[in-house]
């Protein structure tokens, strides 16, 4: 397992360069940042020909993007447009956004996996049809729409909770702002266990559990469970990756500064040094998770072995 | 089993590991989000500038609101009427409309306790118009002798003071422009003047984190992202001293949910409510809501370097364009009439005596749609059939009222294809094309004035050459008239000669005007005494909290 493991991190050094030159291009392609700082009128062409010539603007493509990639080696992001180290942005933003995530993967996997077990194993009951319709319409539904509902109800009507979550965004704050990210990610793995589980009752070793006299219980959760979460195991981790960098439209609606707030900032403002050092780190993070996930397959699937 | 239990340790230690990372470098469990802790302490909404705070680096409304509350001038501009008052300044007095002597009123002192004196004034504008220092204010400084070798077109500059400005002793200077301006001193209110103390310059770094003026309040601690917390400094001199403790302002991600916090009790004040929140703002809180002209004006500006639209007869074109905006329709169905229907290039807060002259627009701001078609023909038809009308598509909600326009447009000329948005997906990518004089058709341009005077409206937008001259737009007796103007000491003949160069802008029409911005706010039950100044930023010194 060792050898695997260090044969996937070697392969995430290509990934890495490879992602961060595509991202600098595309940002650079975007145009000149330097106009946007001036707001609604023109820059007088000296100033803004200081500032092109400090943020290293004033170079060639190819030469702008050796001098970032020698500055991360150093440890050095770079500096966003407001002045702020990027190192410094990272640090406020990405904790924020993992527990925003984690909360959102708690939620898709307890009520995600439990709902796709009772469903599967009554498939045709109503119970079944039940969920079906369920996440049908929590599929359809856009997530600023149930975001604004929830926040109204729960934070303005009813007075449950507070509508914006605070800076510091502890765990209890970030209970309905995760719900809310983890709904349409909740019904899809509902979907998938649910299949999974089905296909998985007419298996030989399950009749083989149940021949030999387990209880009910132990073989669902010990046997039947473990092989039928392989699909759901890689849809989640991919999840990770996605909920970390495009929980945007939550953040916007709940007023949590984390890592999909930054990046659009960045955006906006043709910011390439937030905008790349983040995603660089996204990267990084969907990489691990995929390792992660490969990892759990061993211990889900006794039969999948690594060189 | 034993490579799967190997496998299952490696899975558990990462999730431990990133649990722990999670937990560990948030802070540690904050309370709920309590809005004033201390007494008499108000809660605001903000959003982060974009630029570090430094007077002469901040252009926006944002930046400029706290600038407003920590720092004092020369003058300032009255909340109410927007003439320009001295505070610091004792007098400013010229003979020639060029040299001006400032006498500064002695007891001022900055929050550190360093005295405000001539120097503190001399060398931020030194400071301001250097190249070096990257300030995007310092066209500001333009006017004053010696720019040119402080902040030359290209190369480095030559010197690193301003060769206008010269100490005459602890309390005065004296202030030679390169140019008759008379009305000069009036500008002196505007933000990128301000005084700064030595600590600006002896550690930098520390000022911008946590910056220290001579207003009413001073900065009790700065978290960029998050907030700033402002409390009254009781060290104040000035006759306008804060009636409440302090003002937290608040970083909002989007101002619907500033607006949803405000509804709930978490928020004092909100200070721009969403346009989508408009139609129900009334009933939600009653009386607690204003809508007041701001000295913001919009308009639709046009390429004028571009042949299709500079050969002789296209200025017949843009009247009929203008005649085909229903401006009325517009303000009162989208912007449920908080926009006032434009009938001047100017805005109503400047007053008769300011400037403002309803109706020099004319008949070409009023909506006719049989005129507009025969002027359109009569000047050769739209160039290329189609009008594309360019906005940013990111902020400011612009799509709505393009739209709108077009709507219009082609109701009055009776052609569904007349007329059609153009949306540029980013503001840096939108002025990127501007500035490179990429246009090829008219798009929208918006413009809060710097200080509540008619120059304002004029000169830098239409005269040749001018800072934010977007539509390249030259005409020799506009600039001649304007000219004259800055040279008239006496100020109404002043005033009188800005609207006869305003009258020449109604024949070309190099920007057709659409309509006047009104600033808003909504506050909570525990508030009073609210207001907003012309520039549409909530009048914070004058708030009373009731606890």
């Amino acid at each position: 397992m060792g050898r695997y493991v260090i044969r996937r991190v070697l392969q995430m050094i290509p990934v890495f360069i490879g992602t961060t030159l595509l991202i600098f291009f595309m940002v650079y392609a975007l145009g000149d940042p330097v106009a946007a700082k001036c707001g609604d009128r023109a820059c007088d062409p000296a100033t803004a020909a200081q500032i092109r010539h400090d943020l290293y603007l004033d170079h060639p493509l190819w030469q702008q993007y050796l001098h970032y990639m020698a500055q991360i080696f150093q440890g050095d992001f770079g500096t966003a447009y407001n002045g702020q180290q990027v190192t410094e942005l990272m640090g406020s933003a990405f904790p924020v956004t993992l527990r925003l995530t984690i909360v959102a993967i708690l939620f898709e996997i307890v009520i995600g996996i439990t709902l796709g077990v009772i469903t599967g194993m009554r498939r045709g009951r109503p119970v079944d049809t039940g969920a079906l319709v369920l996440t049908l319409i929590v599929i359809s539904i856009p997530t600023f729409v149930t975001g604004y509902v929830l926040q109204y109800l729960l934070g303005v009507k009813w007075g449950v909770i507070e509508p914006s979550v605070s800076a510091e965004a502890p765990f209890n704050e970030l209970i309905v702002p995760g719900l809310v990210l983890a709904l349409v990610s909740l019904a899809y793995v509902t979907r998938l266990t649910r299949t999974s589980i089905a296909e998985n009752t007419r298996a030989d070793y399950v009749r083989t559990a149940i021949a030999k006299g387990l209880p009910r219980s132990r073989v669902i959760t010990r046997h039947l469970l473990r092989n039928s979460l392989i699909p759901v195991v890689t849809f989640i981790g991919t999840d990770i990756g996605a909920l970390m960098g495009g929980a945007i439209v939550t953040e916007r609606i709940f007023n949590i500064r984390g890592v999909g707030f930054q990046l659009y900032q960045g955006i906006l403002r043709l910011d390439s040094a937030t905008v790349v050092g983040f995603v660089t780190i996204l990267v990084i993070v969907f990489l691990a998770a995929n390792l992660l996930v490969d990892l759990l397959y061993a211990v889900l699937d006794p039969r999948i072995r690594y060189a | 089993m034993r490579g799967a239990t190997r496998y299952k340790w490696a899975a558990g230690a990462a999730a431990v590991v990133l649990a722990a990372t999670a937990t560990a470098c948030g802070g540690g469990g904050g309370g709920g989000g309590s809005s004033s802790s201390a007494s008499g302490v108000l809660s605001a909404s903000w959003t982060d500038p974009q630029n570090p705070l430094e007077p002469a680096n901040t252009n926006e409304v944002q930046g400029g609101k706290v600038l407003s509350m920590i720092f004092r001038g020369l003058k300032k501009y009255n909340p109410k009427t927007g003439a320009a008052e001295n505070v610091i300044a004792d007098s400013i007095e010229s003979s020639d409309s060029q040299n001006f002597t400032i006498k500064l009123k002695s007891g001022w002192t900055f929050s550190n306790g360093e005295k405000v004196t001539a120097d503190s004034f001399i060398d931020a504008w030194n400071y301001a118009a250097l190249t070096t220092n990257k300030q995007i204010n310092s066209s500001f400084f333009s006017y004053i002798d010696g720019y040119d070798k402080v902040h030359p077109e290209t190369g480095s500059p030559a010197l690193k003071d301003l060769s206008g400005l010269k100490r005459t002793g602890d309390l005065s200077f004296t202030v030679k422009l390169n140019q008759k301006f008379s009305t000069w001193p009036d500008t002196l209110g505007y933000s990128a003047f301000m005084p700064l103390p030595q600590a600006f310059y002896s550690d930098h770094a520390a000022w911008v984190k946590k910056p220290i003026g001579n207003g009413p309040y001073m900065v009790d601690s700065y978290t960029k992202g998050t907030g700033i917390k402002l409390r009254k400094w009781t060290g104040y001199k000035g006759d306008d001293a804060a009636a409440n403790g302090g003002v937290d302002l608040k970083v909002y991600t989007d101002n619907n949910t500033a607006y949803t916090d405000l509804l709930a009790g978490n928020l004092d004040l909100v200070d721009d409510v969403p346009a989508s929140q408009l139609k129900n703002v009334k009933s939600d809180l009653g009386d607690r809501y204003l809508n007041t002209p701001a000295g913001i004006i919009q308009t639709l500006s046009f390429p004028l370097y571009d042949k299709n639209w500079s050969g002789s007869g296209s200025e017949k074109v843009r009247q009929g364009i203008s005649m085909a905006i229903n401006r009325p329709q517009i303000t009162q169905t989208i912007f449920q009439n908080t926009r006032t229907p434009a009938t001047d290039w100017t805005t109503p807060v400047l007053g008769t005596s300011g400037g403002y002259k309803a109706g020099i627009c004319g008949d070409v701001c009023t909506y006719n749609a049989a005129q507009a078609k025969k002027l359109i023909e009569e000047g050769g038809g739209i160039p290329g059939g189609t009008l594309k009308v360019s906005y940013n598509a990111d902020t400011g909600s612009h799509k709505d009222w393009v739209d709108a326009l077009c709507n219009s447009v082609n109701n009055a000329l009776g052609n569904d294809n007349a007329c059609v948005g153009n949306p540029v997906g980013t503001f840096a990518d939108f002025r990127n094309k501007i500035t490179n004089k990429q246009m090829t058709g008219p798009f929208r341009a918006g413009w809060q004035m710097d200080y509540p005077l008619i120059q304002d409206f004029l000169q830098p937008l239409y005269y040749t050459g001018a800072s934010s001259n977007d539509s390249h737009f030259s005409n020799a007796d506009f600039d001649k008239l304007v000219d004259q103007a800055n040279a008239e000491s006496d100020t109404t003949k002043a005033v009188g000669l800005f609207q006869d160069a305003e009258k020449i802008l109604a024949e070309q029409v190099p920007a057709i005007p659409l309509w006047y911005q009104n600033g808003s706010a909504g506050w909570s039950d525990k508030l009073s005494n609210v207001a907003l100044d012309p520039f549409s930023v909530p009048v914070y010194n004058e708030i009373k909290v009731s606890s």
